[in-house]
């Protein structure tokens, strides 16, 4: 699994703090997906080989464990990804509520295809089934925050809104 | 049609994390009166006849008396908040809006069972739920609720929040049980059954949100009271998530046994901009799909399944005129590959072999035999998959080709030529 990991090196004070987070669950494998989760929050949204070694280390627990669950769950990625993830749920409620051309609106609005981030590392596009608020289909998700139901025409707004927040930081 | 707020009674009425309101409410009544008496709860969740509301519709007095019956230093009871299922928001409503519910459904729980800790597993893609349930656990944790020596009993019941990471088959409940102990979420097989080995071997209950949220109010008012809302079979309430082509979409408390006319009609004000109604999918992503002709069905577990739908957990997505039934099909198939967690052959090749044959039909170039070979595939998939998902996942197929079989015609001749 490891070859799949890029091998691409994190802050070091983001790494001491993701050491201090494993290290107070020392030989607790059972909160391995919660270190995770927080990790990599604090790592450019993704899980990359040296946060994995860093995390099996202090945890003890055995590298491959720790890869084994990144591999398996939705929300933990390899590759870094931009500050704020746009996640576009797909499943059939927002499907039939015309979720695809929401899709292309982002798409075009941020330059990139699905998958992609853009180059300045602010946004990374993704999709991604169900989210739970299928009356608000089609919905999406961006960071912890959902918005629906969405046209095309509101992405674009969307998009520039949170343009203007990193201005305003 | 009015609502039949028993489940949602305080939603809106009391703040979501106060303790305080939720007893003014009348909230809590049912752990006193569990702890007064902890020997006839399984009895009275017997006789109240409440069946799981996660989609199975498992009797939970039952559930419960295998836990019960089973000795061991340590239980466990689990929340299951996953709520993965395509077109189910209904536990999300519940948590944001009286997460106490939930808590007192648990401590019950553990208290009729003899189990001191509580887990409630939360998808991920809820995290704005958790300031709530956070606030509102410490709030009941002060209250004496929930924690060391509820309402100084001498009895601890602690609950503890996990999180998911998106997976859907982490709904399961031995995948779920996989995923607290911090490992992939794969099945496991059975037996043996979780009430009596489950969270690190130990005898655990896990029921779904919805479930738990009805036991308070069970013990409280008794099962006679219970028993008279609903249907024979199915007494209670149900919560019923309505999306797709709909005017109003969301999340009505009716009692079992409301008609899906009534639902889709009065409700959900039917579809919008004046369009037909061409099909609902019942039961949610994994459900089958029917004729809009078939609309006028009581909805609880047995009428449904007699009409061949599928309560589920109570969703329905309206499909109207302008959709191609085939496009929705394809969708869900995919999100059956997407899902699976290949730890058995028949859901994680034979989901693949669905979309194949289901493309065939959709571009036109399926070939004689090719139905037969299909519908074969669906249903040895039913009969040999280990878990639910892959048990389940080739019901919308197979309803869409006995329901729309004008949509799964062979256009081409024998050699695949159109
Ligand atoms: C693939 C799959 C996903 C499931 N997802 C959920 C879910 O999100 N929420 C839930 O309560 N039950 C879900 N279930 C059902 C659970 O396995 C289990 O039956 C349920 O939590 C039992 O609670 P109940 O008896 O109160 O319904 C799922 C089952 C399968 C096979
Ligand atoms: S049926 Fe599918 S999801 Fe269930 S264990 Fe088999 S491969 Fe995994
Ligand atoms: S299907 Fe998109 S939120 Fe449920």
């Amino acid at each position: 699994m490891t070859e799949n990991i890029s091998n691409c090196c994190t802050d070091k004070t983001a790494l001491d703090k993701i050491a201090a987070i494993a290290k107070t669950w020392k030989g607790r494998k059972d909160m391995l997906i919660e270190v995770l989760l927080q990790a990599q929050k604090l790592a450019d949204n993704a899980i990359t080989e040296d946060v994995a070694e860093i995390i099996a280390k202090e945890m003890g627990i055995p590298l491959s464990t720790v890869c084994n669950a990144i591999s398996f769950y939705a929300m933990f990625s390899t590759e870094k990804r931009g500050k704020y993830i746009i996640r576009m749920c797909k499943s059939a409620p927002c499907h039939i509520k015309g979720a695809e051309a929401v899709m292309q609106a982002f798409e075009k609005a941020l330059d990139i295809s699905c998958g992609g981030t853009t180059s300045d590392g602010l946004f990374t596009l993704e999709t991604c089934e169900c989210i739970g608020v299928c009356d608000r289909a089609p919905a999406v998700m961006i960071n912890d925050e959902v918005y629906g139901p969405l046209t095309p025409e509101e992405v674009i707004k969307i998009v520039a809104d949170y343009r203007q927040r990193r201005e305003e930081k | 049609m009015e609502e039949t707020r028993i489940l949602l009674k305080n939603l809106g009425k009391v703040k979501p994390a106060s303790s305080a309101d939720y007893v003014a409410a009348g909230g809590y009544n049912g752990l006193k009166k569990a702890i007064a008496n902890p020997e006839a709860i399984v009895d009275i969740m017997k006789d109240s006849g409440l069946r799981g509301r996660g989609g199975a519709g498992f009797p939970v007095g039952l559930k419960w008396s295998f836990t019960k019956g089973t000795p061991s230093d340590q239980k466990y009871i689990i929340c299951n908040a996953d709520e993965g299922e395509p077109g189910t928001n209904k536990d999300r409503i519940l948590m944001a809006g009286d997460p106490h519910s939930m808590f007192e459904g648990m401590a019950i729980a553990g208290v009729a069972v003899g189990a001191t800790k509580g887990f409630i597993y939360l998808r991920a893609e809820y995290p704005y739920l958790l300031p709530i349930l956070n606030d509102a656990l410490k709030d009941a944790e002060s209250a004496g609720f929930i924690g060391k020596n509820i309402l100084d009993s001498g009895l601890d019941f602690d609950i503890e929040i996990r999180s998911g990471a998106g997976a859907y088959i982490c709904g399961d409940e031995t995948a779920l049980m996989e995923s607290i102990e911090g490992k992939r979420g794969e099945p496991r097989y059975k037996p043996p059954f979780p009430g009596v080995s489950g969270l690190w071997g130990k005898p655990t209950i896990i029921n779904n949100v919805e479930t738990l949220c009805n036991v308070p109010q069970i013990i409280d008012k008794g099962a006679k009271w219970f028993r008279s809302i609903g249907t024979e079979s199915c007494p209670g309430t149900k919560l019923f998530t309505l999306s797709g082509n709909i005017n109003n979409p969301g999340v009505y408390e009716f009692p079992m046994g409301v008609n899906m006319r009534t639902l889709f009609e009065e409700v959900g004000g039917g579809c919008p901009g004046g369009k037909k109604l061409y099909a609902v999918q019942t039961g949610g992503a994994s459900g089958a799909i029917i004729n809009a002709k078939m609309l006028d069905m009581p909805m609880d577990i047995e009428c449904c399944a007699k009409a061949g739908a599928v309560l589920g957990a109570g969703d329905l997505m309206f499909i109207d005129e302008s959709i191609d039934i085939i496009n929705v099909v394809e969708n869900l198939i995919e999100f059956f590959i997407e899902e699976s967690c290949g730890k058995c052959t028949p859901c994680r090749e034979g989901n693949t072999r669905l979309l194949e044959f289901v493309k065939k039909f959709k571009e036109g170039t399926a070939i004689e035999g090719d139905l037969k070979r299909l519908i074969e595939i669906g249903s040895f998939m039913q009969i040999s998959s280990l878990c639910g998902l892959g048990q389940a996942s080739p019901i919308p197929v197979l309803s869409a080709i006995k329901n729309f079989p004008e949509k799964f015609i062979v256009k081409s001749d024998e050699r695949g030529q159109s």
